[in-house]
């Protein structure tokens, strides 16, 4: 039978694996579809392709459906998170100058103590100020740093958070434009091994399973039931389990450095994939456990809560009313298609769709149809507990 | 009016502004898209920003769409109706339009046609020169193949030429593939 075409975007990035590993892998072909990939220039293009009906499916920064429903950004739209595509997998990194005086301050680039980099930062900020890079205003990473510095010392200093393409952010570090900055990889790895910056911190550090990219679809579309959206979630699905697989590592790697990355070599892109992050040019490593998860500990499932906590950063951020704000938000990930559409495959779902964020410490049973799920720590660096069932304090 | 276009292309940016010269009575601001974009863009208080799709730095504009950012006047992205006829002319050649609030969307239509028309030649150009030098990289690929081929099994350029032909036909795949394959593996021998 002749596979349904679908178009889906991505921004070419380590953790857009998910969909590249589909088409490659023969997982998209095992659900009956050819995926057609759109490598898309931005995250905004991106964006804006799926709400313009050019794409089916795109992989985005989680909060950009969710300030999508809000009214934040360029455009409003209903979009849909079908399904996280990853967790975790954000470095934060510093220039040499900052690397030099944090070295000269006794730090250790242990890559896993927010609190420790955040003290020591503050104190290696050239003139109390700190001019840091994110992809998009929109992001995991922008999230990230604003829970970071605001319960730090680097709530001290002006730390200036400024938008910087990620491509672009070796160049924007060399040019003495930004001193640090908070990415996805490869291009922590590549500010590295060209030399023009060193890791500080593995975004983990901060909250240790923060749903990083999502598979979106324009509502209307995800909820068509003519529009295959169970075999594209299913595909992908696959996919990541593929990932998570060790002996998959290289494979992967390769086919991202020849499909999606193709300026980046393979052994840059695996290090990601392995949690084996090189933090300087001269090669010292850090092993960062769960640095990005494509499957584990229910990694793809869409939690509600995910999306009310990322909303309510949002809310707080811009000045939007909270409580508003977290309603609209959590209707933008679909536990629902999630269980409409992988739970007939035998896949062990929670009985919940949402949970308390930040309450796992320790990998932990929890009551799911088939008694099979473990959720993996979720903690936040400075113990907050985030609780959707509670009103906004 | 005015207006800021994004475009890091000297000769790009020069026929943009020119077309919009024509089309309206209207200050047209070229910036490059380097640092600072955001606060560069704010400086000239636009009505209208352009950007071409392809430009990673579109992502900076971004932030210029909160109220709380470098531009007192938020801007939103033209979209008058995603399923416009306009909008979707517009993302098929590539612009990127970012509007001021409260700006009339009669008094963009025009701007944008125009932007549009001269995106749509700018892009036909690119494609085309990237198709020759896609060609002509492949040529030299193609003649690379031949002269090992010649050298090493003592043969003429157009029997050389159809055994490689023969060969993609063969396992259905394209001659500079085959030609390339021939390459690395005689790099790989050597």
């Amino acid at each position: 039978m002749k596979p349904v075409v679908l178009r889906a975007a991505y921004v070419p990035l380590v953790d857009a694996a998910p969909l590249i590993v589909a088409e490659a892998m023969g997982f998209a072909a095992a659900e009956g579809l050819q995926l057609d990939l759109v490598a898309a220039p931005s995250w905004s293009a991106a964006r804006d392709m799926l709400i313009l009906g050019q794409v089916d499916a795109a992989h985005l920064l989680s909060p950009i459906p969710v300030a999508a429903a809000l009214g934040l950004g360029g455009v409003r739209a209903e979009l849909a998170a079908v399904s996280v595509l990853s967790v975790n997998g954000d470095v934060i990194g510093v220039s040499r100058r900052i690397e030099e005086r944090l070295r000269a301050d006794g730090f250790a680039f242990e890559l896993n103590d927010a609190l420790a980099t955040a003290r020591a930062l503050a104190r290696a900020a050239p003139g109390g100020r700190l001019r840091m890079g994110v992809p998009f205003p929109f992001s995991m990473h922008r999230i990230l740093l604003d829970l970071w510095a605001r319960a730090t010392p680097l709530a001290d200093i002006a730390f200036d958070i400024r938008t910087v393409p990620p491509p672009l952010m070796r160049r924007a570090l060399a040019d003495d434009e930004i001193d640090a900055f908070c990415v996805g990889e490869p291009w922590g790895s590549v500010a590295v091994e060209s030399g023009v910056g060193a890791l500080v911190l593995a975004g983990r550090a901060i909250w240790a399973f923060a749903p990083e990219k999502v598979l979106a679809m324009r509502r209307d579309r995800a909820e068509d039931p003519s529009g295959n959206t169970g075999a594209l979630m299913r595909a992908i699905w696959a996919a990541g389990r593929w990932l998570s697989r060790p002996d998959s590592r290289d494979a992967a790697a390769e086919l991202m450095a020849r499909r999606a990355l193709t300026d980046v070599p393979a052994e840059l892109i695996e290090r990601a994939l392995s949690g084996q992050l090189t933090i300087l040019q001269t090669g010292q490593q850090r092993h960062v456990p769960s640095f990005v998860e494509f499957h584990a500990g229910l990694a793809t499932f869409p939690w509600r809560s995910q999306a009310r906590f990322i909303a309510d950063r949002l809310a707080i951020l811009h000045g939007l009313d909270r409580a508003g704000a977290r309603d609209a938000g959590a209707r933008v990930f679909r536990t629902d298609l999630y269980r409409r559409h992988l739970g007939p495959m035998g896949i062990d779902l929670p009985g919940a769709s949402e949970k308390v964020e930040g309450a796992i410490t320790h990998p932990t049973p929890v009551a799911s149809l088939r008694g099979g799920i473990t959720l993996l720590p979720d903690r936040f660096f400075d113990g907050r507990i985030f609780d959707p069932a509670l009103p906004v304090s | 009016m005015t207006i800021v276009v994004v475009e890091n292309d000297r000769t790009r940016a020069l026929a943009i502004v020119d077309a919009l010269k024509d089309a309206d009575d209207c200050e047209v601001i070229v910036i490059g898209s380097d640092s600072g974009l955001a606060r560069k863009i704010a400086a000239h208080d636009p009505d209208v920003v352009l950007i071409d799709v392809h430009d990673p730095s579109r992502d900076k504009i971004e932030e210029l769409t909160l109220a709380s950012g470098p531009l007192d006047r938020p801007v939103a992205m033209f979209v008058p109706n995603a399923a416009s006829a306009l909008s979707r002319a517009a993302v098929e050649a590539g612009v990127s339009a970012y509007v001021v609030d409260g700006m009339a969307p009669e008094r963009l239509r025009p701007i944008l046609e125009v932007a549009i028309a001269r995106f749509q030649v700018m892009r036909q150009m690119r494609a085309e020169l990237e198709q020759t030098r896609r060609a002509l990289e492949e040529r030299k690929i193609i003649d690379r193949a031949k002269g090992l081929l010649m050298k090493s099994r003592g043969i003429g350029e157009d029997e050389a030429y159809a055994l490689l032909r023969k060969t993609a036909m063969d396992q259905n795949r394209r001659l500079a593939d085959v030609a390339q394959a021939l390459i690395t593996a005689a790099e790989l021998l050597a």
